[in-house]
C-alpha cells in the first residue's frame, strides 16, 4: 500500500499549509518517488497555494530527492503560489549549498520564520 | 576490532537491493566507529554511485549487475561501485551549479559525492566509480590537539 502511507504530516495555519517530511532518509528512488506524487498531490489536487516544507525530521536527503524539491518549486510558482523551507540540519543544509540551490529556493530557520510575512 | 572489513556483492539494478548494500556498507563504518559525520558523507556518496549505476549505467536492465567492493578499516573507506552499462565521459557532464542548470531536476549526483568524499575517480570506460573517504577527525580530537 505504498500509495497510501503517508509521508508528510499536513498542518494548515490561515491559509498556510505545512508539510513535515515524517521520513528520517529521503534518499531510495522509490520512496522518493511516492513523496514527490505527495507533495505534487498538494498543489495539484488540494490546490493550496501557500506551502511551507518543514525538514525538522530530515537526516538524509539525495540528490533524486532535491530533483522533487525543484518541480515542487515549479508546480508550486505555476499555480500562482509560494514555497518555503524551513528547519534544515546542517547537513542537509550542506546539500543545498554544495548544489546551490540555497539561492533557488526561499529557505528559513524554523517554522515561525517560515510563516513570518508569508 | 578486525583490521579491515573487506566484502564484495553483486546485486541486480534494482533499489531494494542497493539499499542492502548500502546498509552492509554503514555496518562496517559503525564496526570502525566512525563519525555521525563521516556515516552522512558514506551513505549519501553510496546512493549517488549505485543509483548512477542502476539508472545511467545499466538503464535499469534487470539482467544487468552492479559490482560492490568495499574496504573498511580504521583510516578510510574504499568502495568500488561499477556497472554493466556502456559509461561516460566525466567531462562531458553539465556542471550543475551553472545558472542555466540550476532548476534542472537531476545531474547532481557526482557534484555531492565529490563534495562529501576524500576522492572520487572514474575509469577510463566510465563504467566504474572508486570512492574514497577517510576518517575526519572528530571535534573531540580536534578540541584535545588544539
Amino acid at each position: 500500500m505504498a500509495s497510501g502511507q503517508r509521508r508528510l504530516d499536513i498542518d494548515t495555519i490561515g491559509d498556510v499549509t505545512i508539510a513535515r517530511f515524517v521520513d528520517k532518509k529521503i534518499l531510495d528512488e522509490t520512496n522518493i518517488q511516492i513523496i514527490g506524487n505527495q507533495l505534487f498531490g498538494l498543489v495539484e489536487e488540494d490546490g493550496r497555494k501557500r506551502i511551507v516544507l518543514d525538514f525538522s525530521n530530515v537526516e538524509y536527503l539525495s540528490s533524486a530527492a532535491l530533483g522533487k524539491l525543484i518541480t515542487m518549486e515549479k508546480k508550486v510558482k505555476s499555480a500562482g503560489g509560494k514555497l518555503r523551507l524551513c528547519a534544515i540540519r546542517p547537513d542537509i543544509y550542506e546539500v543545498f549549498a554544495i548544489t546551490k540551490l540555497n539561492q533557488v529556493f526561499d529557505i528559513k530557520e524554523d517554522q515561525d520564520q517560515a510563516l513570518e510575512g508569508f | 576490532m578486525p583490521h579491515t572489513h573487506e566484502f564484495e556483492e553483486v546485486i541486480p539494478s534494482d533499489t531494494a537491493a542497493a539499499q542492502r548494500v548500502q546498509e552492509r556498507v554503514i555496518r562496517a563504518l559503525e564496526e570502525f566507529q566512525y563519525s555521525s559525520r563521516d556515516i552522512f558523507c558514506m551513505r549519501l556518496a553510496i546512493e549517488e554511485a549505485v543509483t548512477n549505476a542502476i539508472k545511467h549505467g545499466n538503464r535499469r536492465d534487470v539482467s544487468k549487475k552492479v559490482f560492490v567492493r568495499c574496504l573498511v578499516d580504521a583510516e578510510r573507506v574504499h568502495l568500488v561501485v561499477e556497472d554493466e552499462g556502456p559509461g561516460f565521459v566525466l567531462e562531458n557532464v553539465p556542471d550543475p551549479t551553472a545558472d542555466e542548470n540550476l532548476d534542472k531536476p537531476s545531474g547532481r549526483g557526482i557534484k555531492l559525492m565529490q563534495s562529501f568524499l576524500t576522492a572520487v575517480e572514474y575509469n577510463d570506460q566510465g563504467n566504474q566509480v572508486t570512492l574514497v573517504k577517510r576518517r575526519e577527525p572528530s571535534p573531540e580530537q580536534s578540541g584535545k590537539s588544539a
